[in-house]
C-alpha cells in the first residue's frame, strides 16, 4: 500500500510546484470569504461577527484618523520605552554577573525564584504607584522584558568557548579588553535572539496594560470600541493591532539576520523558537 | 582557591542569596509606614489568613480550572493540527499566512473579542487561554515533525511501519523535544491570560482577588495575592521541569552520548 | 531473485539535473551474498536506495521475484550507516528490535523473535538498555538484530560498518557471515571498502564513478567459512584485492576483461 502512495506523491511533484506559491493567497482568500459570507448568510451572529468587508472598510477609514494614530504611537511608546529601559539594565547586568563566576552562582537563586513570576501580578502595585499612565505600561513591559533579556545574555556570556578566551588570554590581553573582543561578539547571537522575543513581550503587556489600567493606545480603544458597541470598529483595531506585531515581528527578525548572517550560532539560536 | 571549595561555596550563595534577600525585605519593611509597602511580615500574616485555605475553594480553585482546562484543550489541538501541518507540505503553505497573523495578535488584544461573542463566563476565560496556548505548541510541534531524522523516516518506510505507529510512536516521540519547549512557553502564557482575563472581566478568581484589593485599598491583601501568583509561577515552571526531565531522559541521554 | 535492469536514477531537472546512476544491471540469487563496491561519490547509496524503494528511479527498474518494486517491499530489511540516526532513541534495545515485528506476530511470537535475534547478535544482556547507552559497534548489532527479527528475504546494508574502529568492523564482518548462514538470507552489502568486500562477497559488483555504472561483476572463489586470518593471508586473497583495486581505478567500462563479462550471466 505504501508502495502505491509513494510512486504516486512521485507522480504529483509537478502538480505540486504550480500550486506552491498559489496556496497561502488561496487561502487567504477562503478565510477573507467564509468571513464575509458566514455573517451574510446567518450561519454566524450578524451582531457579533460583521461581513469582513466592513471590517476592513472600518480599518481603511480609521487609517485617515488622527485618533487611530494616536492610540498607535501611544502603543508604540509603552513598547519602544520598556523594551529600551529593559534592555539598557538587563544587558550590562547579565555581562557582570555572567562573567563571574561566583556572581552567578549567587545569583542565580534568585533569579530563578524571581523569573518565573508572571509579570501581570504586578498590575495592581503598577497602579498603586505609577497610577494609570505611560509609567505604569512602561514598568509592567520593562519587568516582563528584562528576565528575558537578563537569561539570553547570561546564557551568551557563559557559551563562550573557552578555548577564544584562553587563546586571547595567552596573548595577554586583559579582563576588559577580552570582554570587549571575545565574550561580547560570542554573547551577541543569543542577545539578539533575546531581544526578538523580548520585543514581542513587551508589546504584550504593553496592550495588557492599556486594556486592564486603561492607559491610553491600542488596546484602551479595542475594549472601548467593544463597550461603545461598535463591532467592526473593534475588529478593525484588533486587525491593526496583529498587523502592528507582524510588522515589529518582521523588522527584529530581519535586524537580527543583518546583524548575525556571519554567525555560525545563529543557526543554533534559530533552533530554539518560542 | 581550590575547585572544590568554589564548588561549596557557589551551591551555599545559591540558596542562601535568596533566603538573605527574603530577610533583607522584612528587615527593611519591618515597622515600615509607607503605605504602598506593608511589613513583609504583615504581608506573611495576611497571605497565611487568606490563602490558607480560607479562599482556595472560591478563588484558587476556579483559577486552576480554567488555566487547567485552557491549557489541556490547547494542548491537544495545537498537537493534532501541528502534525497535521508537520506531515503535509501543502496544508503547511496553505495555513501559513494564517497561522503567522493569529499569533502576531498579541493575546490580550483579543479579550474584548472573547467577551462580545462568548460573555464573561468561564468559558470565555478557558477559551481565550486555549487560544493564546494554541500557537507556541503548534509551531514547535510543526517545526519538530519537520525536522525529524531522514534516516528515522527512511528506517520506518523501509520496515511498513504503519500510519498509526508512525504517527504515535516514530513522529510524536521525535518531535517530543521540540513540543516540550512550546509547552514551557504556553504555561507561562496561561498563567498570565488566566490572571488578565480574571481582572478584566470577573467575579472571582486569584487575578480578580488582586486587582479588587488593590483598587478597596487592602494593601497587605494585594501582596498576598501577589506572593501567591508567583509562587504558582515558580510552581508551575518546577513541575515541568521535573516532568520533562522524565519523559525526555532519552533525549538528554542520547545528545550527551553524541556529543562524547 | 533480484534484478537490477536498465536502471537510472537523475536528480533534479533542467540546468540543476545531476545524473547520478546511467544504465545500471545486475542480478542477485538466491541466499547469495553480493557486495557492491566503488569509489567514493558514486551513486552507491541511491543505488540502495532505489533497490529498496525508498527512492523512485527516473528511468529502469528493479525486480523482486519478478515483482517491480515501487516501496519498500515486506521482504527486505535496510541497515543504514548511520546506526545512531536509524535506532529510535526513545526506545530500548528490546522495543527497537520489536518495533517493526510486532505488526507482524503475536505478542509471544515477538518476543521469541526479538530474543532470537539478539541473542544472535550477542546482545542479551543489554536488552533493556537505550542505544545511546551503547558502543558505536553494539548500537549497529542492534540494527542488524532488528532486521533479523523482521525476517526477510534480502538484507540490504549500506556501508553498515564504516563509522566502526578496525576491531569492531572485523568482529561485525564475523558477525554477518554467521547470522547469514543461521537465517539463510541473501545479502546486498554496499562498502567503499575493498578489502571487506573480498573477505565477505560471493560476487562483487564493480561500479564506476558518477554517473555511475557497472563497471565488472566478479565471482569471488574463495573458501568457506572465511577467516580474518586465515582468508586474508591466501594468494588468492591479495589477487582479487589487487583486481577490484585496479577495476576501481580503470576510467572506461570497455576495458573490462572478457572472460568477467561471460561470468556475469
Amino acid at each position: 500500500m505504501s508502495a502505491v502512495a509513494q510512486s504516486a506523491t512521485a507522480r504529483r511533484v509537478p502538480r505540486a510546484r504550480v500550486a506552491d506559491w498559489v496556496m497561502p493567497w488561496l487561502s487567504v482568500a477562503a478565510v477573507l470569504l467564509l468571513f464575509e459570507l458566514l455573517p451574510r448568510i446567518g450561519v454566524l451572529p450578524e451582531k457579533h461577527f460583521p461581513p469582513i468587508s466592513q471590517t476592513l472598510a472600518e480599518l481603511g477609514d480609521q487609517l485617515t484618523q488622527g485618533r487611530f494614530w494616536e492610540a498607535v504611537g501611544n502603543t508604540m511608546q509603552g513598547w519602544a520605552l520598556g523594551l529600551g529601559i529593559a534592555a539598557v539594565l538587563a544587558v550590562p547586568i547579565g555581562i557582570v554577573i555572567g562573567s563571574t563566576r561566583l556572581l552567578y552562582r549567587a545569583s542565580r537563586g534568585l533569579i530563578e525564584f524571581l523569573r518565573p513570576i508572571p509579570s501581570v501580578a504586578l498590575i495592581p502595585l503598577a497602579i498603586l504607584i505609577y497610577g494609570t499612565g505611560l509609567e505604569s505600561k512602561v514598568f509592567l513591559a520593562a519587568f516582563a522584558c528584562f528576565w528575558q533579556l537578563l537569561i539570553a545574555t547570561l546564557y551568551g556570556v557563559q557559551d563562550v568557548d573557552p578555548v577564544a578566551t584562553d587563546t586571547a588570554r595567552s596573548f595577554g590581553f586583559s579582563r576588559i579588553q577580552r570582554l570587549f573582543r571575545v565574550t561580547l561578539p560570542s554573547a551577541v547571537p543569543y542577545i539578539a535572539t533575546g531581544v526578538r522575543i523580548a520585543s514581542a513581550v513587551a508589546l504584550i503587556l504593553t496592550v495588557t496594560a492599556e486594556l486592564v489600567i486603561g492607559s491610553p493606545g491600542l488596546g484602551r480603544s479595542i475594549n472601548l470600541a467593544r463597550s461603545g458597541g461598535n463591532v467592526e470598529l473593534m475588529y478593525a483595531l484588533i486587525i491593526a493591532t496583529g498587523v502592528l506585531g507582524l510588522l515589529l515581528n518582521a523588522i527584529s527578525v530581519q535586524a537580527e539576520r543583518r546583524l548575525l548572517h556571519w554567525h555560525p550560532s545563529q543557526r543554533r539560536a534559530a533552533e530554539a523558537r518560542e | 582557591m581550590s575547585a572544590r571549595r568554589e564548588r561549596w561555596l557557589g551551591l551555599g550563595l545559591e540558596v542562601t542569596v535568596p533566603l538573605l534577600a527574603l530577610g533583607l525585605w522584612a528587615v527593611l519593611s519591618a515597622g515600615s509606614d509607607t503605605y504602598y509597602f506593608p511589613p513583609l511580615t504583615e504581608i506573611l500574616e495576611t497571605f497565611a489568613d487568606t490563602w490558607v485555605f480560607e479562599r482556595v475553594g472560591s478563588d484558587v480553585v476556579p483559577s486552576l480550572v480554567r488555566m487547567g482546562l485552557g491549557f489541556a484543550i490547547a494542548l491537544v489541538l495545537a498537537i493534532a493540527i501541528g502534525l497535521g501541518l508537520g506531515l503535509s507540505p501543502r496544508a503547511r503553505r496553505a495555513a501559513a499566512p494564517i497561522v503567522e497573523f493569529l499569533r502576531a495578535i498579541p493575546p490580550p488584544a483579543l479579550l474584548p473579542f472573547a467577551i462580545l461573542v462568548i460573555g464573561v463566563g468561564n468559558s470565555m476565560k478557558v477559551f481565550i487561554i486555549a487560544f493564546v496556548c494554541l500557537w507556541p505548541i503548534l509551531l514547535n510541534t510543526v517545526d519538530g515533525v519537520i525536522g525529524v531524522d531522514l534516516t528515522l523516516r527512511d528506517t520506518a518506510r523501509v520496515y511498513g511501519i504503519g500510519t498509526r505507529d508512525r504517527v504515535w510512536r516514530l513522529m510524536l516521540p521525535a518531535a517530543s523535544p521540540q513540543i516540550f519547549a512550546g509547552i514551557r512557553t504556553a504555561v507561562s502564557l496561561a498563567l498570565i491570560m488566566m490572571v488578565i482575563s480574571e481582572m478584566v472581566a470577573s467575579t472571582n478568581g486569584i487575578g480578580y482577588f488582586v486587582l479588587q484589593s488593590q483598587r478597596s485599598f487592602a494593601i497587605p491583601e494585594m501582596w498576598s495575592g501577589i506572593l501567591l501568583l508567583g509562587l504558582l509561577g515558580y510552581a508551575l515552571n518546577g513541575g515541568l521541569v521535573m516532568i520533562e526531565r522524565r519523559l525526555l531522559r532519552w533525549h538528554r541521554g542520547a545528545r550527551a552520548s553524541a556529543l562524547g | 531473485m533480484l534484478k537490477v535492469e536498465h536502471l537510472s536514477k537523475t536528480y533534479g531537472e533542467g540546468d540543476d539535473a545531476v545524473e547520478a546512476i546511467r544504465d545500471l544491471d545486475f542480478e542477485v540469487s538466491e541466499k547469495e551474498f553480493v557486495c557492491i563496491v566503488g569509489p567514493s561519490g558514486c551513486g552507491k547509496t541511491t543505488l540502495l536506495k532505489c533497490i529498496s524503494g525508498l527512492l523512485p528511479p527516473s528511468g529502469g527498474e528493479v525486480r523482486l521475484h519478478g515483482q517491480r518494486i515501487e516501496g519498500p517491499p515486506e521482504q527486505m530489511a535496510l541497515v543504514f550507516q548511520e546506526y545512531s540516526r536509524s535506532l529510535y532513541p526513545w526506545m530500548t534495545v528490546r522495543q527497537n528490535v520489536a518495533f517493526p515485528v510486532r505488526r507482524k506476530h503475536s505478542a509471544e511470537d515477538t518476543r521469541r523473535l526479538v530474543e532470537s535475534a539478539v541473542r544472535s547478535v550477542g546482545l542479551t544482556g543489554s536488552l533493556d538498555r537505550y542505544p545511546w547507552e551503547l558502543s558505536g559497534g553494539m548500537q549497529q548489532r542492534v540494527a542488524i538484530a532488528r532486521a533479523l527479527a523482521y525476517q526477510p528475504e534480502i538484507l540490504l546494508m549500506d556501508e553498515p560498518f564504516a563509522s566502526v574502529d578496525a576491531q569492531t568492523r572485523a568482529d561485525l564482518e564475523d558477525l554477518i557471515l554467521e547470522v547469514r548462514e543461521e537465517y539463510g538470507v541473501t545479502v546486498v552489502f554496499v562498502t567503499h571498502d575493498i578489502d571487506e568486500s573480498v573477505y565477505l562477497g560471493d560476487r562483487i559488483v564493480v561500479l564506476t564513478p558518477a554517473p555511475t555504472t557497472v563497471q565488472e561483476v566478479l565471482d569471488v572463489d574463495l573458501p568457506q567459512p572465511r577467516d580474518q586470518v586465515a582468508t586474508k593471508e591466501l594468494p588468492a586473497f591479495a589477487r582479487y584485492r589487487a583486481h577490484v583495486y585496479r577495476s576501481i581505478k580503470r576510467k572506461q567500462p570497455e576495458a573490462v576483461p572478457v572472460e568477467t563479462e561471460s561470468a556475469r550471466a
